[in-house]
């Protein structure tokens, strides 16, 4: 069993392509004769339509239509454009696979979401480390080439879990913590120095680079009719090689793991949607597509693409009280529900899956989640609450083992990667 | 016209005088922070309800109207 390590790649498709080693798409050159020019002298309503047409949609877990986004943006007076690449996620390494490995798509996307939007402040905003400077010297070398209408400016986020989310993005580009803030107004009417702002994941902009080239029926021609295009996954848990794939919107879920080399041995549940996801069971999850129409049915989303791979001699309690123990720990705590019921959470999960004889640690967790469900600023505790009542759904079985003292699990080393990334993978 | 509360969660410190001030649809969880559930409220109480709005040491409670029903 292994955690997720950033090296460990399998990229095939359209935004990571198969067999261009690392470090290749950095150089400018090579980048533009791998996808060819972009042609910047588009109108706002070109790109927009394109992006409509297109139906590309938010690729850092919300899922939200990018031209809504954009006509909304556009319509306020000086915008401001980031370049969202702080993933929280300790078991996602896509956003940070992408920067390293196809940055200049990125770069791309985000002068074409300037076009859409007349946008004439650009930023790139990725946790600390190696990352930064990577991006500073290639806005630098793209000024230096003339490629760019709007020169980006590069800044840090501290690696925590909330600090990629909207407004805690807004926040910390307008000198504050990076930590999320009260909703209404939402940063597309006020963000980055008061202007309406545009926070779009980087892959989604990588996304709008390759419409830009293509068009809109080319973006079309993979992925499903209500949800096009590819997607990029961190793969992760009992699979033979983790790591970062791309796969068509809509791949069976089996399929999807076979990208990872498939699994050694037999699978008790699956993780979609990392860890705000849902914990499906591994012989119901298969067969499911990796989409918002094929896993919104049985309460689940495949957010930002995390899906990991749970062995059967592995114990899902365990694991989900250290994944809820970490949730409770990257707490903003600004919001009392989530600051008392994320740890009160994570301690009951503990005892559970300790196989401590209190009685009523099921229902106790019930309560606590129904107590911080809807009581926040962000999602966080909302996405937390998502994870632990589908940990008890799916792990019932253990959940009654476990009060009778026993535990089935026979291989107690950890799946869930509990600390943030390390910077690195750029190097 | 219909009236539903909210917190606004992050200056929300829980000191329960909107508990205290609007007992009818208010009560505090076991942290001391308070649960207002998302029903219109009554018109009989929106006067208590402004009151308690008015009073929140931290301006952390909120009555929005909202035009449906």
């Amino acid at each position: 069993m292994t955690s997720i390590s950033a090296p460990d790649l399998q990229v095939e498709g359209r935004i990571l392509p198969d067999g261009i080693g690392a470090g290749k798409q950095r150089e400018l050159v090579t980048h533009q004769q791998i996808h060819g020019p972009l042609d910047l002298a588009v109108s706002s309503a070109d790109v927009i339509a394109a992006v409509a047409a297109a139906g590309l949609t938010g690729r850092g877990g919300a899922g939200f239509p990018m031209a809504r986004k954009l006509t909304a943006v556009a319509a306020g007076s000086e915008p401001v454009v980031v370049a969202n690449g702080a993933e929280g996620e300790p078991a996602s390494s896509k956003d940070r696979v992408l920067l390293s490995y196809a940055p200049h798509l990125v770069l791309d996307g985000l002068q074409l979401a300037c076009r859409a939007t007349g946008a004439t402040r650009a930023y790139v905003y990725v946790h600390e480390g190696p990352l930064v400077a990577l991006l500073e010297s290639l806005v630098a070398a793209r000024r230096t080439a003339g490629v760019d209408a709007v020169t980006a400016t590069v800044v840090a986020a501290p690696a925590r879990f909330v600090s990629g989310q909207e407004s805690a993005v807004v926040s910390a580009l307008n000198g504050g913590r990076a930590l999320p803030l009260a909703v209404p107004p939402s940063v597309y009417v006020k963000g980055v120095g008061r202007a309406p702002t545009l926070v779009q994941n980087v892959e989604t902009l990588a996304h709008l680079a390759l419409i830009g080239r293509h068009g809109a029926s080319w973006f079309r021609s993979v992925g499903t009719e209500r949800e096009p295009g590819s997607m990029l996954c961190t793969l992760g848990g009992a699979v033979a090689a983790p790591g970062v794939v791309e796969v068509p919107i809509g791949t069976r879920l089996g399929d999807v793991l076979a990208r990872a080399g498939g699994s050694p041995g037999p699978l008790s549940a699956v993780l979609v949607g990392g860890y705000h996801g849902t914990w499906l069971p591994a012989g119901q999850a298969m067969d499911l597509s990796l989409s918002v129409e094929g896993l919104g049915p049985v309460g689940a989303s495949p957010g930002a693409g995390v899906v990991v791979a749970l062995s059967a001699q592995a114990c899902g309690l365990s694991e989900t009280a250290r994944a809820v123990t970490y949730l409770a720990e990257q707490s903003a705590r600004q919001c009392g529900p989530c600051l008392n019921g994320l740890p009160a959470m994570a301690r009951t999960l503990t005892q559970l899956a300790g196989r401590e004889r209190s009685r009523g640690l099921p229902e106790r967790v019930l309560e606590l989640a129904a107590l911080v469900e809807g009581r926040g600023a962000c999602h966080h505790p909302d996405g937390t609450v998502r994870l632990v009542r589908s940990a008890l759904s799916v792990f019932a079985a253990e959940v009654a083992t476990h009060q009778a003292g026993v535990c089935t699990a026979t291989d107690d080393r950890p799946v869930l990667p509990v600390h943030p990334w390390r910077a690195g993978g750029a190097s | 016209m219909t009236y539903t509360m909210s917190v606004d969660w992050i200056a929300c410190d829980g000191r329960g005088l909107c508990a205290e001030l609007l007992p009818e649809r208010i009560a505090v969880d076991e942290w001391g922070f308070p649960l207002v559930g998302s029903e219109p409220m009554q018109a009989d109480l929106l006067g208590h309800a402004q009151k308690a709005v008015a009073a929140c040491p931290k301006l952390a409670l909120r009555l929005t109207e909202s035009a449906a029903g």
